[in-house]
């Protein structure tokens, strides 16, 4: 247990993707401290989601080396998978299942005792301010309230680290404070790392202890929200990152995933 | 074992809240037994084969076996890139577990909708020859489930998006389909057709299934069983494999 109690929580040495001749992360390495608030910046199509996948064991680098909480995870992926929790970009609830019972499920798979599993669902419930709606189909929650669900269901294996895809994306002012909120709370608390990505950089400014900013699968600049102004001689981290990364728009192709976006709504809808 | 079960009961829970769907995928079976059925009928009995409402019905059970399990396993497809698929995936449980119970499932909700679609054709004028043979009819149904399941899920695996729907609808579930027997029976046929007809799986089912229900058939019962259990048997592990590389 002496690795997992080291101050890092996460290591990324030299870590590299290709798909084919692409190497969409190159050679990468940044440390997260735990309990830190860890914010990952990049433009679009920069290498953000295929890193976190390989933090998550849910892809397998081409070079490198990854830690998460002492583990490895290509060798050692159930360890890896117990340590963290995750929202994702995408919603990744059961639309046909109550909220009670979307918690249920995760507290199964992960195999959380009954007893315990029945109390931290409640706790975690009221503490999103979903417990009243526990009952209900998810399919009737609005996209803030589904967000809240999946924060929740995130933090049901007491993880010691909470991976966060764009967790505020399409959300009102109002929801991304209170979601901010639960996860500062947590953060204090339970002295969970958080990691998470975004393109709102008032957010990351305000929240992020330290970021990354990443850019074309490179690590560009590293450090707290004043050291990267202060590297930029910019007046706020939004300037601070267009002067790292260009103004320029990345035009990025709608990809097989970005099709299959708007196809599977139509097929979820027609089943 | 908890993960097996939970994943089954979540497709289980699933099914029944989902009525709509239940009653929408019982249309195409029920135009196929009302319009062929009576539309054959008598040109079935003219030619001497019998009634052909007796026939078309084991052939007709199957065939919402066959579309309900193959969609049941493409509709991975989504669950893995945008579905609760996702969360599982990152779940510190193996994944033939997680494989295992999704196809348990998808088999469990096709053999109920075979056993409606049973329900359905006796109002209509059905009649079993040996109720004694039901519980191997019920047998031959869920293995049928189960091997196309699998199937869907083996292709799930490898694809990453929809583009190639069509396609696997129309070269291979619609064939696995018309050259089962389940609409006609597969004698004077083709050479070239006759040999794709003996290697697809659902002739086994369909011709099994009247076995126990009609009391008909060309191949052995047991043969038809062994046959179906085998090929069941052989994709649930190809599916596993492929479900095992998966990558998102």
């Amino acid at each position: 247990m002496a690795l997992s109690q080291d101050s890092n929580i996460i290591v990324v040495s030299n870590l590299t993707k290709k798909f084919h001749d692409f190497a969409a992360v190159d050679g990468i390495s940044f440390t997260v401290k735990r309990g830190e608030i860890f914010a990952f910046l990049g433009p679009n199509g920069a290498g953000k989601s295929t890193t976190i996948k390989m933090l998550v064991t849910l892809l397998s680098p081409t070079g490198g080396h990854v830690t998460v909480n002492g583990h490895d995870p290509v060798k050692d992926k159930n360890a890896v998978r117990k340590s963290f929790g995750i929202v994702f970009q995408d919603p990744s609830l059961d639309d046909d299942l109550t909220a009670l019972e979307n918690m249920q499920y995760h507290a199964i798979m992960y195999k959380i005792p009954k007893d315990i599993r029945d109390k931290r669902a409640e706790e975690l419930l009221k503490f999103v301010e979903l417990w009243d709606r526990r009952g209900d189909m998810v399919k009737t929650f609005s996209g803030g309230m589904k967000r809240r669900l999946e924060v929740a269901r995130g933090l049901l294996h007491h993880p010691r680290v909470l991976f966060l895809d764009e967790p505020t994306l399409g959300l009102d002012p109002q929801t991304r404070n209170h979601i901010w909120s639960y996860i500062r709370d947590i953060n204090q608390k339970e002295e969970m790392t958080v990691f998470f990505t975004t393109h709102y950089m008032d957010e990351a400014e305000r929240i992020a202890q330290r970021i990354a900013i990443i850019d074309y699968g490179k690590i560009i600049a590293i450090g707290t929200p004043e050291e990267l102004k202060a590297q930029t001689k910019s007046a706020s981290l939004e300037d601070a990152f267009l002067s790292l990364t260009g103004h320029k728009i990345r035009e990025e192709e709608a990809g097989p995933l970005d099709q299959m976006r708007s196809r599977g709504r139509m097929w979820r809808r027609r089943s | 074992m908890s993960t097996i079960y939970i994943l089954w009961l979540r497709q289980i829970k699933k099914y029944f809240r989902a009525r709509s769907r239940i009653i929408g995928a019982l249309g195409q079976p029920l135009l196929f037994l009302l319009v062929f059925g009576f539309g054959f009928k008598p040109v079935f009995q003219q030619a001497g084969a019998g009634n052909y409402i007796q026939f078309l019905v084991p052939g007709i059970i199957m065939m919402s076996v066959l579309f309900t399990a193959i969609f049941s396993g493409i509709d991975l497809i989504w669950d893995r890139q945008f579905g609760f698929l996702k969360e599982t995936m990152v779940a510190p449980v193996p994944r033939l577990q997680i494989m295992l119970g999704k196809t348990l499932g998808g088999a469990t909700v096709a053999s109920l909708q075979g056993v409606i679609v049973f329900v359905l054709s006796l109002i209509i004028g059905f009649k079993v020859q040996n109720p004694m043979l039901l519980p191997v009819a019920a047998l031959m149904v869920f293995l049928v489930a189960l091997l196309f399941t699998s199937l869907g899920i083996a292709i799930a695996s490898r694809i990453e998006d929809m583009q190639g729907f069509n396609l696997i609808m129309n070269f291979l579930v619609m064939p696995i389909f018309f050259l089962s027997g389940a609409l006609f029976p597969l004698q004077g046929l083709p050479a070239v057709l006759d040999a794709v007809a003996k290697i697809d799986p659902l002739t086994y089912g369909v011709d099994g299934i009247r076995h126990t229900l009609i009391s008909a058939g060309t191949f052995s019962l047991g043969t038809d069983l062994l046959i179906v259990a085998v090929i069941a048997a052989v994709l649930l592990g190809v599916g596993s494999y492929l479900f095992e590389k998966i990558q998102a």
